[in-house]
């Protein structure tokens, strides 16, 4: 691994993105990453957070048009309370902040507890759940479906509504449609390494594939032998579409999980096209690239998310981010 | 009678125990999470020391509570809050004495695994901290030598999570899968208990 240590694998990618972007504010000791100009004045706030290891998820996307304030946890652990209030606090201009929370135990027991913290200091709070992982099924009786690709999407289109300064019941609940008209499946070809552990954090031997992966390399539906791409797309867009079933156009993501090069991703891509176009759904804009990443993990994964004329105006809308940018 | 002293030196073997057993904890979180239980254990109550060492409370209610606040500050993930509503919640539940009965702990830890539960959603048998923690307050009594029965009862309450089937947290991904190991929650709840076996028999 490309480290020091394993204890400042956070904080040294913190000192190096502050250097990369003088444009963002990075407080390395609270990790905490904001616009330089926030507070924004009239504007409702944005703010995410979560376990690091998925760059350039959180940090990557702070900028206008987007998030506004982002918080880092230790790798594959959520961020503390005390980060998200003062993330909260740093960002607020009077107009609320929305909080984009990733369903997983962790994350929603210390933004919950945040909330409680922030209110305390008199900032008006709204909050999205993303939840968007098909291959979570048996949700009752596990932590629900988990955050992962529609993450990006509620950040980007919710981040452009508060840009427009719609009011926080509005970003909220743009942000809340996002998400409920979002599904994502992703596949891992190889596990990640954590730096705390050293070496991978499960066992995928090669010549096998985890269908339905999430970002932490947790399982999905079932191993099978190695696939083609042209096989895994049919597999990944058919267990997207057996629960979004869209009526009208969608933005597709296809995501790199970090390890898997570009090639491969558009490769790839060229057959989750096909097979939405078999299945007669529209697609209004694709995005292909790096995005909501797990370490060094091989895979993709993919997100469908189905929009109206105001999503997609909203997603069209100028962007600038480190990871993100384009109008700008 | 049990003093914020005792509660100090609780939490500096809880410190020792998780600092000497992170790896070990780390493994078997590989095995079913995603292989950090020991290093942000570790992390928090580091953390808890240094606070209690640069402002030591007067009380064991106050000593818990800050060293819950710290574990909520420090640990994130689910651990985080979790360990540190526990804290917290058994040091509320102690009021303001400066001594405190073996008995009073006893009610006030059933006050904090109870809040746990609460908090986290989970019930025994799902294969979490609860699993070591209930049968752990379920054996404390009226003296200080309970400590040891419940230090039994935990390891053997984390033992038996073994054959379980994960229905909370990260581990529930798995399914089935999550069957045939041991929940690394419910082993550094188990450390805890007996850090306070340990520290009741130092000081007997």
């Amino acid at each position: 691994m490309l480290i020091n240590v394993p204890e400042t694998v956070v904080a040294d990618a913190l000192r190096g993105m502050a250097a990369a972007h003088p444009e963002l504010a990075v407080d390395i000791e609270n990790r905490v990453i904001v616009r330089r100009d926030a507070p924004v004045a009239g504007k409702v706030a944005l703010v995410s957070g979560g376990g690091s290891g998925h760059e350039p998820l959180h940090g990557g996307f702070v900028g206008p048009g987007m998030l506004d304030g982002a918080c880092p946890g230790e790798v594959f652990t959520s961020p503390v309370p005390d980060q998200m209030v003062r993330a909260a606090a740093a960002v607020d201009s009077g107009e609320g902040v929305l909080l984009v929370v990733k369903n997983y135990t962790g994350d929603v027991l210390n933004f919950d507890m945040a909330v409680e913290l922030a209110e305390d200091e008199g900032v008006r709070l709204g909050k999205v759940l993303v939840d968007d992982d098909v291959a979570v099924t048996d949700s009752l009786y596990t932590a629900g479906r988990r955050g992962t690709g529609a993450t990006l999407f509620v950040e980007k289109i919710a981040g452009a509504a508060a840009e427009e300064r719609a009011p926080l019941e509005r970003v909220e609940a743009i942000g809340r449609q996002v998400n409920g008209s979002s599904r994502s499946f992703g596949v891992a070809l190889s596990a990640c390494s954590t730096p705390a552990k050293g070496g991978p954090t499960f066992d995928l031997p090669p010549g096998e594939l985890e269908l339905g992966v999430g970002i932490h390399g947790e399982p999905g539906r079932e191993r099978r032998p190695m696939m083609t791409s042209r096989e895994i797309a049919d597999f990944a867009v058919e267990a997207v579409l057996e629960d979004l079933r869209p009526s009208g156009p969608v933005i597709a993501l296809v995501n790199g999980m970090g390890a898997t090069p570009l090639l491969e991703l558009y490769g790839f891509n060229a057959e989750v096209q096909r097979v939405l176009a078999e299945r007669d759904v529209a697609v209004a804009r694709t995005l292909v690239g790096n995005y909501v990443t797990s370490l060094d993990m091989a895979g993709v994964s993919v997100t469908l998310c189905e929009v109206d004329e105001e999503l997609l105006r909203l997603w069209d809308a100028p962007v600038r981010t480190p990871a993100l940018r384009w109008g700008l | 009678m049990l003093d914020a002293e005792f509660f100090r030196r609780w939490l500096a073997a809880v410190a020792a125990l998780v600092d000497r057993e992170a790896d070990r904890l780390t493994e078997l979180d590989s095995a079913i999470g995603d292989a950090d239980h020991g290093s942000n254990l570790r992390r928090g109550f580091t953390a808890v020391g240094a606070a209690l060492e640069k402002e030591p409370p007067a009380t064991p209610g106050a000593v818990l509570m800050l060293a819950g606040r710290q574990l909520v500050s420090t640990v994130g993930g689910a651990s985080g809050p979790l360990y540190g509503t526990l804290l917290r919640r058994t040091g509320k539940a102690l009021g303001d004495d400066a001594e405190v009965t073996p008995a009073q702990l006893a009610q006030a830890l059933r006050a904090g695994v109870a809040a746990v539960a609460q908090l986290g959603g989970a019930k025994a048998g799902d294969k979490t901290m609860l699993d070591a923690l209930e049968p752990a307050v379920a054996a404390l009594g009226d003296r200080t030598e309970s400590f040891a029965a419940a230090r039994v009862a935990a390891e053997q309450g984390a033992l038996a999570t073994v054959p379980l089937l994960a229905r909370k947290g990260r581990a529930s991904y798995l399914g089935e899968r999550s069957i045939g190991h041991q929940d690394p929650g419910a082993t550094s709840s188990a450390l805890l208990v007996a850090a306070l076996a340990e520290t009741a028999e130092a000081a007997a």
